[in-house]
């Protein structure tokens, strides 16, 4: 896929960061890049460089302006830039599938109907349809550890709705415009709530204190109310996980 | 007992904040911290001891005890301070004796105050650091009947002040472009940089918000951009036209488009803009900026110099009676410089 024109680009962040985007909307191949390019700059690590991220279409770097010179990273970064096409490159290393039972509709996730419908599918088409799917960690945000997971098939291109719902609590799967957000906190959402999940993606005090990461992949398949109200006392409640290359 | 500062009570929004967690930004975790960093560098100038943990008192403090001897020192927004009843100085360490009855009230200019205890205070790390960053469910805000254990001092002086940089009532901020600043209009760009701003009611550590004088800002047809990384100092604008610094605890990503970024050097004076302080921006290129930085961090470096005592040896002093001792706590605002 051909890069829209300007791309990548790099920007600077404040006086110490620096960004480099593939991108000015949300695409597989964008996200793709600024997860393989980032997991570059962590392996170059470069001295004066301090931190990374990926986020949807872009890479972050917070470095010690004073240390390490502007005019310095920018060539570095676009020596990095043109070592090769980023859009089509392998996702790194280490990342992890991950599967997370998900109740899908009834009291426990109140809007899936009213999704469906707006995907113009019938519920049966819904449930095997999102239970299906297998998306892809696209960024991490608003809250620790929350994931923006996408790309969902092309009938769930439904807007935000109009009214934002007040609360969703913990583990609720919402949707919106091709991607899920699976809540670490209670919130308010203008997102549709279509599943209820029991994972617990933020564990404080172990060795990797969020669940997933940036580039890792997830499906939500289908269980009961009965099968959830069970897994809601186990430590993963339900979820597992395997290394994906 | 080990050592502990007692809290009988406690104002709304006081937590534990230190430089806060850094590394976390990949995984939606904002780095957080103290809102005034050059406070917590000038508790450390007069404990001589490395920036560490203070208590932050948003507004008000509270009452305090220690449950042994321990140095303290208060920097930050100067607030009604007394031991026992006492006056006591702010921008300077005191002694606090065990079972005094250290009492700090509201902020007489500024908006945070800080109480720094000589070794430290040593509660749970979460993620290595002290610091509550509350929006990201870590932590919690110190209240009432909380006893904060505090670490083994090295000892050292007390009875020292520090002549601190006004910073408390508003001022000029000096901002670099940011990743979206070309989304703005010209005419909105330039009279940024031109206009005054009131800090609004609303602020807290994840941001403040600022009511423009004239028209509102915004980015023309209610462009969408893709959610990009956020950091502190970022200026954004919502849909109300009003601008509204990210601080500490702001999120690490955030689709609203930004107009500019304050430089580090100068949060500190958005952190302790109390409500009503008028505020204004000045563009600055980025070279001037990493001027302005450097310069900074030597300030920083060079605050343990700037430490005095408080009161001279009265031995040194002929007329010791006609002297005044000790100023600056009648107003609080008044810094001795």
């Amino acid at each position: 896929m051909a890069l829209e024109a300007g791309y990548p680009e790099i920007r600077t962040v404040g006086i110490d960061g620096m960004l480099v985007s593939f991108g000015d909307r949300l695409s597989e191949p964008a996200n793709r890049a600024a997860l393989a390019f980032r997991a570059e700059v962590e392996r170059e690590s470069w001295d004066g460089v301090e931190e990374s991220a990926s986020s949807l279409v872009s890479c972050y770097l917070r470095f010690d302006p004073l240390y390490l010179r502007h005019a310095d990273l920018a060539a570095k970064l676009r020596g990095l830039i043109e070592s090769r096409d980023w859009m089509q490159a392998p996702l790194p290393g280490g990342r992890r599938l991950h599967r997370i039972p998900t109740v899908y509709g009834g009291a426990l996730a109140p809007q899936f109907g009213e999704a469906a419908a707006a995907a113009g599918l019938s519920e049966r088409e819904a449930l095997d349809s999102l239970s299906g799917a297998r998306v892809r960690v696209t960024a991490l945000g608003f809250a620790p550890g929350q994931p923006y997971l996408g790309e969902l098939p092309e009938c769930w291109d439904i807007p935000r709705q109009q009214a934002l719902t007040p609360q969703v609590q913990p583990g609720a799967l919402v949707l919106a415009i091709r991607q899920f957000v699976l809540f670490t906190v209670q919130a308010q959402t203008g997102w549709r709530h279509v599943g209820q999940t029991a994972a617990k993606l933020v564990r404080l005090g172990e060795a990797r204190p969020f669940l997933l990461a940036p580039g890792d992949e997830v499906t939500f398949p289908s269980v009961s109310e009965e099968v959830f109200a069970r897994m809601q006392g186990d430590a993963e409640g339900g979820a597992s996980w395997e290394a994906l290359a | 007992m080990s050592r502990a500062l007692i809290v009988h009570r406690a104002g709304p929004a006081m937590t534990l904040q230190d430089m806060g967690r850094p590394g976390w930004i990949a995984y939606g975790l904002s780095r957080g911290g103290a809102m005034d960093r050059l406070a917590l560098e000038e508790g450390a100038a007069l404990l001589g001891t490395r920036p560490g943990v203070a208590l932050e008192m948003a507004g008000v403090g509270g009452l305090f005890e220690a449950s042994e001897e321990m140095r303290i020192a208060l920097t930050g927004a100067p607030m009604r301070a007394t031991l026992d009843g006492q006056p006591l100085l702010w921008q300077a360490s005191h002694l606090l004796p065990a079972g005094a009855r250290l009492e700090i009230g509201p902020a007489l200019s500024g908006a945070y105050g800080y109480l720094h205890v000589g070794g430290g205070f040593a509660e749970k790390e979460i993620l290595g650091a002290q610091s509550a960053h509350l929006t990201a469910g870590l932590g919690a805000p110190v209240r009432a009947g909380a006893r904060l254990a505090v670490g083994p001092d090295k000892g050292g002086e007390t009875g020292r002040k520090l002549a601190v940089a006004e910073r408390f009532s508003g001022g000029v901020l000096r901002v670099v472009e940011s990743l979206q600043t070309g989304l703005f209009p010209e005419e909105q760009r330039r009279r940024f940089g031109e206009e005054a701003f009131v800090r609004d009611m609303r602020a807290n550590r994840m941001g403040v918000k600022l009511t423009p004088e004239g028209a509102g800002y915004g980015v023309e047809g209610g462009l969408s951009v893709v959610s990009e990384v956020i950091a502190p100092g970022d200026i954004q604008v919502t849909g109300d036209g009003a601008p509204f610094v990210l601080m500490a605890d702001c999120q690490t990503t955030g689709g609203y488009p930004r107009l500019a970024t304050v430089i580090p050097a100068d949060l500190p004076c958005v952190a302790q803009a109390p409500a009503g302080a008028r505020l204004s921006f000045r563009w600055i290129s980025l070279d001037a900026a990493l001027e302005a930085e450097a310069a900074y961090r030597k300030e920083i470096a060079e605050l343990p110099r700037r430490i005095a005592p408080l009161i001279r040896d009265p031995a040194d002093v002929p007329d010791l009676l006609s002297l005044k001792l000790v100023s600056g706590f009648s107003s609080g605002d008044h810094h001795d410089h």
